[in-house]
């Protein structure tokens, strides 16, 4: 297979609710190895077309396409493939950080040999393996969230907004994160407000779309 | 494609299409109702029993009738919208659920005043009325959920879904309310059932129950059209219909 | 295939652990009832005992009630109800073994409870073995019936009463059937049938219900 192989498309995606268009006519065409950037203002419709990336919301008319094939037609074998982290943390609060992961990792079939406090370590949440998920702060919440990117084996990640609340160093470190999915051939949809410091990216932008007249 | 066409090709068809049956329709359901309740309450026999109160029936029982049946066309009308996503078939739900409720409520209170002269009371736990009042339940379900959303997309879905679990589950209730009230059956007065009854007396209920099937056909459009309008008031159709109106009439 | 159950059973349980005192709520609601209806009625033994079955039936129905609405609000709020929509395992074994705790932590608790709270409103002897049968099997149609209107709410803000609102037809046969069961028990019939039907409930209810509660989330993520 050829690196420019398509492997995920959108195809024309439209999104309205309640005959307010939200936003049409996204196309987007990913091989493996690259990285794009959603971009856009508040409001544009950002967070919807991430969860209809990641199939939690369905689009008013387009596809999703997964090796050519539309999604809604091979939905397993695309979950299979998918990483989605969302807004929210998608974290149970009075469950520790290790808890967390050991659910997450029995609810997805991509499962890595690393174990779960050799993955939290590396995160930086050495010592908060076993405190419940309350009693972190905001950014270490985000932290063992995105610990799962250390365990999956998805080559699609879907992240929505995954640098709010980390530290410097916990932006560099995931920079590092997603460069090295990146080079093993993984593929990334993000979005952020941040300047990436990775070259390369492709961008997306999603405009402001006004009422259907 | 096909589904663009359903989008935005149907609504518009619809209301074009009723507007030529409407007066038909609505001429129809005036006759049958206006013979219908003259023949009933004027020229019906007296009932040996019940004397002149049995008349009710010619309210009563074609009210229970469209309440139970307007259920179904709600929930068919859902199911339709849920799978292929057809938005005139949400509409037809949304406006099916008040007439519906309504027709039920009629049908609860004329039962209610039927039960006064025959029961001595005027609310009395009889298995048809209980049924009635669940029903009146079922329907204050699905439009307090079509209220409760702020999308109306999600309203409508999730509406379907709820009236279409009522639909499995309303012979259940049906059956075992049924079995309830056999169990705790009261020494009361039992009814002779619409087949015994006098042809005399039945002909006329026929014609109500004719009539109310058409009245409720008319009520169903006319509710439709209104939904249609409000959720296209944006497009370009019925900003044209509305400006050849105004200058029709000025 | 059974992943996704047991990831969520072994998670739900583990969570309603961490919040023990939650669990109480339908017990203490059970107790506060069967202590009030004797001090608004009568003390009366004979008078308790005849309306002793609907009473039960009534409570454990209310106590579900009370309880089946925050089924899957934490879930949703956290965006966890997010990550089990997209994963890769059955949804209708994973919103089973969601409402297999809910039953778990409410009905189950109220079934062992029920003989000494019948025991409290005088029921006759021969009403404790069709009570107990008939709530173990009843309460598990409840929380199935019940996740489907917690679902279709979720996503609302206000959804306590319309929750209610929705799901009280629903529970009609379950309360009569159930209610009966015990009556006709007390009163000298067989109750064969009626427990065979509660039974038949459950079965239906296990079929549909898991798909119109996949079916009602998907729709509350539209919400």
């Amino acid at each position: 297979m050829s690196p420019q192989t398509v492997i995920f498309s959108l195809d024309s995606l439209a999104f309205e609710r309640d005959d307010k268009l939200l936003f049409a006519n996204i196309n987007l065409a990913m091989s493996s190895g690259e990285i794009v950037q959603v971009e856009g203002p508040n409001g544009c419709g950002k967070t919807t077309l991430l969860r209809i990336i990641s199939t939690a919301l369905s689009p008013t008319s387009g596809e999703l396409r997964w090796h050519g094939q539309p999604v809604t037609r091979c939905r397993l074998e695309y979950l299979q493939n998918l990483f989605f982290l969302g807004h929210q943390p998608g974290l149970k609060q009075s469950l520790s950080p290790e808890e967390n992961l050991h659910w997450w990792r029995r609810m997805n079939t991509n499962d890595s040999q690393l174990g779960n406090r050799e993955v939290l370590a590396s995160i930086g949440l050495c010592g908060y393996e076993d405190v419940p998920c309350y009693t972190l702060s905001a950014g270490q919440q985000r932290r063992a969230a995105l610990a799962r990117l250390l365990i999956t084996k998805a080559p699609l990640w879907v992240l929505d907004e995954p640098f709010t609340a980390i530290d410097k160093q916990g932006v560099a470190q995931l920079e590092q994160l997603l460069m090295g999915h990146v080079a093993r051939g993984g593929m990334v949809v993000l979005s952020t407000h941040q300047d990436l410091g990775i070259d390369a990216v492709r961008r997306i932008s999603l405009p402001l779309m006004a009422e259907v007249s | 494609m096909w589904q663009w066409f359903h989008r935005l090709g149907s609504p518009r068809w619809f209301y074009q299409a009723s507007g030529k049956w409407l007066p038909w329709l609505s001429l129809l359901a005036a006759i049958l109702l206006s013979v219908g309740i003259a023949w009933g309450l004027g020229f019906a026999p007296e009932d040996a029993k019940q004397g002149n109160s049995f008349r009710i029936i010619y309210i009563h029982v074609p009210a229970s009738f469209l309440a139970l049946a307007g259920y179904y066309v709600m929930a068919l009308a859902g199911a339709v919208g849920l799978i292929w996503k057809m938005k005139l078939a949400d509409m037809v739900m949304k406006s099916a659920a008040p007439i519906g409720a309504i027709l039920t409520f009629v049908a609860l209170v004329t039962g209610s005043i039927w039960g006064k002269p025959t029961w001595g009371t005027y609310w009395v736990w009889d298995a048809r009325i209980t049924s009635m009042l669940v029903l009146f339940f079922l329907y204050l379900g699905v439009i307090a959920l079509q209220y409760s959303y702020t999308s109306q997309d999600a309203a409508s879905k999730s509406s379907a879904v709820l009236s279409l679990v009522g639909m499995v589950n309303i012979p259940i209730i049906y059956k075992s309310v049924d079995w309830w009230y056999t169990l705790h059956q009261p020494a009361t007065i039992k009814f002779t059932e619409a087949p015994s009854m006098h042809p005399d007396m039945f002909h006329p209920l026929l014609v109500m129950i004719l009539g109310f099937y058409c009245f409720y056909a008319v009520a169903l459009i006319l509710n439709t059209r209104v939904e249609i309008l409000n959720r296209e008031r944006r497009t370009r159709w019925v900003l044209d219909m509305l400006l050849n109106s105004k200058k029709g009439s000025s | 295939m059974g992943q996704g159950f047991s990831a969520i059973f072994y998670r739900d349980l583990l969570l309603a652990f961490r919040h023990r005192g939650e669990i109480a709520n339908p017990v203490i609601f059970f107790f506060i009832v069967v202590t009030l209806v004797p001090l608004g009625l009568t003390p009366e033994a004979s008078r308790l005992a005849q309306i002793a079955p609907g009473i039960l039936w009534v409570m454990a129905l209310l106590a579900s009630l009370l309880s089946v609405e925050g089924l899957f609000q934490s879930d949703y709020r956290d965006g966890t109800l997010e990550q089990l929509l997209i994963s890769p395992q059955p949804l209708y074994l994973m919103v089973l073994a969601k409402v297999l705790v809910h039953w778990l932590i409410t009905g189950l608790p109220l079934t062992l409870l029920a003989p000494l709270l019948g025991m409290m409103l005088s029921l006759p002897k021969a009403g404790y073995l069709p009570l107990v049968l008939s709530l173990f099997m009843g309460t598990a149609v409840l929380s199935l019936i019940g996740a489907i209107g917690a679902a279709l709410t979720v996503a609302l803000r206000k959804g306590g009463l319309l929750l209610s609102l929705i799901v009280m037809p629903l529970y009609m046969p379950v309360l009569i059937f159930g209610a009966n069961t015990v009556q006709r028990a007390v009163d000298g019939f067989p109750v064969a049938g009626p427990m065979a039907i509660m039974g038949a409930l459950l079965a239906v209810s296990l079929l549909i219900s898991p798909f119109a509660t996949v079916g009602a989330l998907r729709v509350s993520m539209h919400g």
